[in-house]
């Protein structure tokens, strides 16, 4: 019987395809299969995290600047973390460069900005109504928000959250009488994860397939706009390692509470010799590393490709190297692959193995370069416009190269004898990955946010989050690299005070910590720039950048299925700005070529034949068709 | 529509072997409709959760000496020291008590799930014929092996557990003294047969695979109900028996993988 209202209901669906039914307040907002609301879902989350996780570095940031600081105005917020002398408690500083980094890397800069970003802008550019499947979508969104739940949860509980470093090493992760924060708190940060990695892949699944599904007609792969390009190389890499994590984290969860032993070997843990036999935790960095390494171009991709479409927007220029942008995307995640054991140097991995390594690392230098080069070709002699998201962009290119250049010090085997685990390490990524990619997710903000929400953001308030932003990301990371050549280990409560270390580090350490505390003001301008200008931003033009890509061709604020009549087809790639020729310095993708005879290349006259074709391609229109 | 109507009439054109159009947006390539898309990434995604299970199985097993003769002893015995042999783990039968049959269940456990792929197929065909009622038919012996592996599974691990009759006496050091005792069958805490982690292992990888095939026999029922209620012959395509079947054929070759590490090397 069922079916027969099915068939009934899938007719009137094709006939009514651009006004549906309205939905309830909780189909509309809360439990929304549009990507639109998911998108904002995400971003939401994502800053909500994004404030919990910078607030913990300052935390800890004021107890390295200033050894022993007295902590009692954080009491009311901390609590027994502050302890009686009012020091913050060397336990749950562990928990919180533990949190940080789990926060920052998972929650923020691969939920928060390619959850955001894949989402919102995937449909919008390739031309599509939804996702292919809107409501795995949904249940990716809600999955994620679970996973949040209970990470948070283990934040407030009284053993505190999960303290062994955000690679969650066994043994120290997997005997919960090994520290406080392998108790409850790791349970909790395992549970967390393995559904967050559900939502990854339930999220990864969806993007390939709309990229490669529901493009509109004549968007083929060589007209897609790098953003997407590096959506669903980012899909990809997400898809193939997180289950990696998924297994590692299950074998851990048996390790734990199972008494397993594939982690675990002849441990002695408070004088007491453990039964465990067998395992091996260098099995662990392996399964880990796996996925970790990918997951660094997870968090790198996304921002890389929305900042290759906003420098070519405001730099008035094609993008310089289109398809060697795309080779080095797909180079760089190929590669991401094979070389996850230079985080394992030191582990008394077989030097040999290890030089193969090394050599297949430093070979990711090439394609980032012909990036690099090609971001900054693409601004050379372009009529730039200095957005802030173009700022942005621009911030990031200089973190992707000062960071990358550690890079190669630190892809050597020998080299990373000194410098493993030291502060050195710790500004590397946090320039190539961290400060890049939050770079990336800030610009995408600015960028889209007229096409999210309908309204500007103030650009005066985005020039000085800017600049603040740029300058103290600088301050705190670039002494920071003098401190790790100087052989200060990470993760450390405190340091053993050297005569050499005494005046020049200590000082140092206090600077980058007013740094830090610096930087993480300047995003208070963000917030408050987000917020009101949510509430009384300027109402946006329909194409405020003037860009070439699709979503600019919906109304100003798109409905359910985007585009009110029919999906505009495609006839060329989105980067002709400045065309010679042209009547406008841009020409939008859904512009054939019989309309601008004017600009036309020899090449692209012959292309005119093509267009029929194009539209004799089939609409591929979702809504039409029961689903 | 106009576009729809120019687009049926350049179908009629003579195939080519590799149309240009395939990629050229608003058509899905290859005519792979998104589910079956998503059910192929699926599977590649799950494809790294087995193989990061199967390279944790091989590392361990290779950080242990299999039964050497001229170390060990001429007769082979279990013990902690060295990775059991295989065919000496496994070598019964239900309700042939006593009788030495190395690999013989597996075996047919084997043979059952490769079987139930085989009757997969079948429906997956006569879903592409329209046949209601092969579809059907086809299912339920799919569903069929399905319960039979798993109940074989069950009888396997109780079988593991329960252990032999003898037992093996193991020796531990207990507040400095050696204490010897006798241990029958596995968990995965000790185990008669080997080290521990062979017992680890064998639990959590038959076991997640066994998982896998649980929730395989679900989909199967789910739609065999669906297509026993006529829901895919008023749909007019049996698309659903297809993606499902691809799960079957998937959790039968991560089998194959799983049956070769554990019983043949």
């Amino acid at each position: 019987m069922s079916t027969v209202s099915t068939n009934s209901a899938t007719v009137a669906h094709a006939v009514e395809q651009d006004h549906h039914e309205p939905q309830s307040f909780w189909r509309t907002y809360i439990f929304s299969e549009d990507h639109k609301t998911i998108a904002k879902q995400y971003l939401i989350s994502g800053i909500f995290w994004s404030i919990i996780g910078i607030s913990m570095s300052v935390i800890f940031r004021l107890q390295l600047g200033f050894p022993g600081m007295k902590m009692e105005f954080l009491r009311p917020i901390l609590g027994s973390w502050i302890n009686e002398t009012g020091k913050l408690d060397p336990d749950f500083y562990l928990a919180l460069v533990t949190m940080h980094g789990t926060i920052m890397v998972f929650f923020v800069l691969t939920a928060g900005l390619s959850g955001t970003f894949s989402n919102f802008l995937i449909p919008l550019q390739v031309g599509a109504r939804d996702m292919a499947s809107g409501f795995l979508n949904m249940l990716s969104y809600w999955f994620f928000f679970v996973a949040s739940v209970i990470m948070f949860s283990s934040l407030l509980i009284e053993t505190g959250p999960a303290a062994g470093g955000w690679v969650i090493y066994p043994p120290l992760s997997a005997l919960p009488q090994a520290h406080k924060g392998s108790e409850l708190g790791m349970t909790l940060w395992l549970i967390s994860m393995a559904l967050f990695i559900v939502s990854q892949l339930l999220g990864g699944i969806n993007y390939i397939t709309t990229v490669i599904n529901l493009r509109t007609r004549g968007m083929s792969f060589s007209k897609l706009p790098l953003t997407i390009w590096a959506f669903l190389l980012t899909a990809i890499l997400g898809l193939i390692s997180f289950p990696v994590l998924l297994s590692a984290a299950l074998l851990l969860i048996f390790d734990r509470s199972f008494g397993t032993s594939f982690y675990l070997s002849e441990i002695y843990i408070k004088g007491e010799a453990l039964p465990n036999v067998g395992g091996s935790p260098i099995l662990f960095q392996h399964l880990f590393w796996f996925l970790g390494h990918p997951e660094v171009y997870i968090v790198l991709l996304p921002a890389l490709g929305m900042t290759s479409e906003i420098i070519a927007t405001n730099s008035r220029k094609p993008i310089f190297g289109y398809r060697a942008m795309i080779a080095s995307m797909i180079g760089i995640a190929f590669l991401a692959f094979i070389v996850w054991a230079h985080h394992m140097f030191v582990t008394g991995m077989n030097p040999f193995l290890g030089s193969i390594f090394m050599f297949l690392t430093l070979i990711i230098a090439v394609p980032s370069a012909v990036k690099a080069f090609n971001y900054i070709t693409t601004l050379w002699r372009g009529n730039i416009r200095f957005t802030p998201a173009m700022l942005f962009s621009i911030g990031l290119v200089s973190f992707f190269i000062s960071g990358g250049l550690t890079g190669i010090i630190l892809g050597n085997s020998a080299l990373d004898i000194q410098l493993h685990d030291t502060y050195f390490v710790v500004a590397h990524f946090h320039l190539v990955m961290g400060a890049a990619s939050a770079f990336g997710l800030l610009a995408g903000v600015y960028h889209w946010f007229p096409k999210m929400f309908g309204k500007l953001m103030d650009e005066k308030l985005g020039y000085i989050h800017f600049w603040l932003t740029f300058i103290g990301i600088y301050l705190v990371f670039f002494p920071m690299h003098y401190i790790g050549i100087a052989g200060f280990p990470r993760r450390y409560y405190a340091f053993t005070s050297y005569d050499f270390t005494k005046n020049i580090f200590a000082d140092m350490n206090s600077f980058i910590s007013l740094a830090a505390i610096f930087t993480f003001t300047a995003q208070w301008v963000f917030i408050y720039n987000f917020v009101n200008s949510l509430i009384r931003g300027k109402k946006s033009p329909q194409n405020p950048w003037k860009s070439n890509t699709l979503e600019w061709t919906t109304p100003i604020k798109p409905g359910h299925g985007n585009w009110p009549g029919e999906i505009p087809a495609v006839y060329r790639w989105p980067y002709d700005y400045s065309k010679p020729g042209a009547k406008d310095d841009f020409i939008p993708q859904n512009v054939p070529y019989s309309q601008t005879p004017e600009s036309n290349l020899p090449h692209e006259n012959e292309l005119i034949s093509l267009e029929k074709e194009i539209e004799a391609q089939n609409l591929n229109d979702q809504f039409s068709q029961p689903h | 529509m106009a576009a729809t109507v120019t687009h049926d009439t350049l179908t009629t054109e003579p195939d080519q072997v590799f149309d240009k159009k395939t990629w050229m947006g608003g058509v899905e390539p290859m005519k792979v409709s998104y589910g079956k898309l998503m059910m192929w990434f699926f599977l590649i995604s799950d494809t790294f959760t087995f193989s990061a299970l199967l390279v944790t199985y091989g590392l361990i097993r290779y950080s242990y000496p299999s039964w050497d003769p001229a170390i060990f002893g001429e007769v082979f015995k279990f013990s902690n020291l060295y990775w059991p042999t295989p065919e000496m783990v496994y070598a019964s039968l239900p309700f042939l008590h006593g009788v030495n049959a190395p690999l013989i269940f597996v075996g047919i456990m084997t043979f059952i799930l490769i079987f139930s792929s085989v009757t997969m197929v079948l429906a997956v065909e006569a879903g592409h014929r329209m046949d209601q009622a092969d579809v059907e038919k086809y299912m339920l012996w799919t569903i069929l092996g399905g319960f039979a592996f798993l109940g074989s599974q069950a009888w396997e691990w109780s079988h593991f557990i329960h252990g032999t009759e003898t037992g093996t006496t193991i020796t531990e050091i207990i507040n400095g003294q050696n204490v010897q005792r006798t241990i029958f069958g596995a968990n995965l805490v000790e185990n008669q047969y080997g080290p521990p982690a062979f017992a680890d292992l064998f639990f959590f990888i038959t076991g997640f695979h066994g998982t896998h095939v649980l929730s395989g026999v679900i989909l199967n029922i789910l739609i065999f109900y669906r297509s026993a209620t006529g829901l895919y012959q008023k749909r007019g395509h049996y698309e659903m028996v297809e993606k499902v079947g691809l799960y079957w054929h998937f959790v039968d070759l991560v089998w194959v993988f799983v049956f070769t590490f554990f019983y043949l090397v």
